[in-house]
């Protein structure tokens, strides 16, 4: 049984995913390193991932495509900036060319996944962020994560106080 | 790189005009306010140490993102808040959740197979 929970934070704009596996670390581990476990997963049934090139190494790239039900490509790259294996993995993921080179135009997201072992089981942990960890760690420094949970708490309060009023 | 085949409702440049607005604490402040109640720019203006300028540019970037709408009441300008823009970011997040759903169910079968 995978045990998940998941929290989103809206004035963040990061998503973090929790899940349990019943296999130990390295295996879990394998199936990031591996690129032919790796494009199993990846990729939604509808869009599935061809990994062409899979560096797991801090700074190291990885090309993949996704192709989607009308034969359309989807191209990203991917660069590793943190490997301490097999407890965390982060990385940038963005959109590419056909030819691979990255578009910048586009954001890129980056994630940080861990993995921790309990009694035999693999726990994951994956953020997402929606802006480079440059910026965050920006706003960070100014200070802003007060203002930012305080703003959570704000936002939800907002949209309930809405979503009560259209209904009246 | 899932922004443009996950979620049809925003196109990048609406996605980053969007997150660009949220990225800011006075902005959000903004939204929370003017959400609750409309009210004048001045009226905002004299809640913040900021110059009335400075708030003049935080709602024209939340305008720009579709957070807030800005209308004309004789001499005042009028703001109120767009809770259908606030519900776009959390339906992208959303949306990202059931991709990390599908991959944890897509990684649990194939550990299933060892």
């Amino acid at each position: 049984m995978t045990f998940v929970s998941s929290t989103k934070n809206t004035e963040e704009l990061t998503l973090t995913f929790v899940a349990e596996f019943d296999a130990p670390l390295d295996r879990v581990w394998q199936v990031w390193e591996d690129p032919r476990q790796l494009e199993r997963w990846w990729g939604p049934p509808t869009w599935p991932a061809t990994f062409v090139r899979h560096d797991f190494v801090v700074g190291g790239q990885s090309h993949y495509f996704m192709t989607g039900p009308d034969g359309d490509k989807g191209y990203g790259w991917w660069e590793v900036t943190v490997i301490d294996a097999p407890r965390r993995l982060e990385f940038d993921d963005g959109f590419a060319t056909p030819e691979w080179e990255r578009d910048m135009a586009l954001d890129k997201t980056h994630a940080v996944v861990t993995f921790e072992e309990l009694d035999g089981r693999t726990r994951m942990t994956s953020v997402s962020s929606f802006v480079s960890a440059e910026q965050l760690e920006q706003m960070a420094q100014m200070g802003m994560e007060e203002g930012m949970t305080e703003a959570i708490g704000q936002i939800d309060a907002i949209l309930a106080g809405s979503t009560a009023g259209s209904r009246a | 790189m899932y922004n443009q085949m996950v979620v049809h409702d925003l196109t990048d440049e609406e996605m980053n005009l969007l997150f660009h607005a949220l990225a800011d604490a006075t902005r959000r402040d903004i939204i929370a306010r003017v959400t609750q109640r409309e009210q004048s720019v001045s009226a905002l203006a004299q809640q913040y140490l900021i110059s009335f300028a400075a708030v003049q540019k935080h709602v024209a970037v939340l305008e720009k993102a579709a957070l807030v709408v800005k209308h004309r009441k004789g001499r005042e300008q009028i703001v109120h808040g767009n809770p259908e823009a606030l519900r776009k970011a959390a339906r992208l997040l959303e949306e990202y959740e059931q991709l990390w759903a599908g991959r944890v169910d897509r990684i649990t079968r194939i550990l299933a197979e060892d």
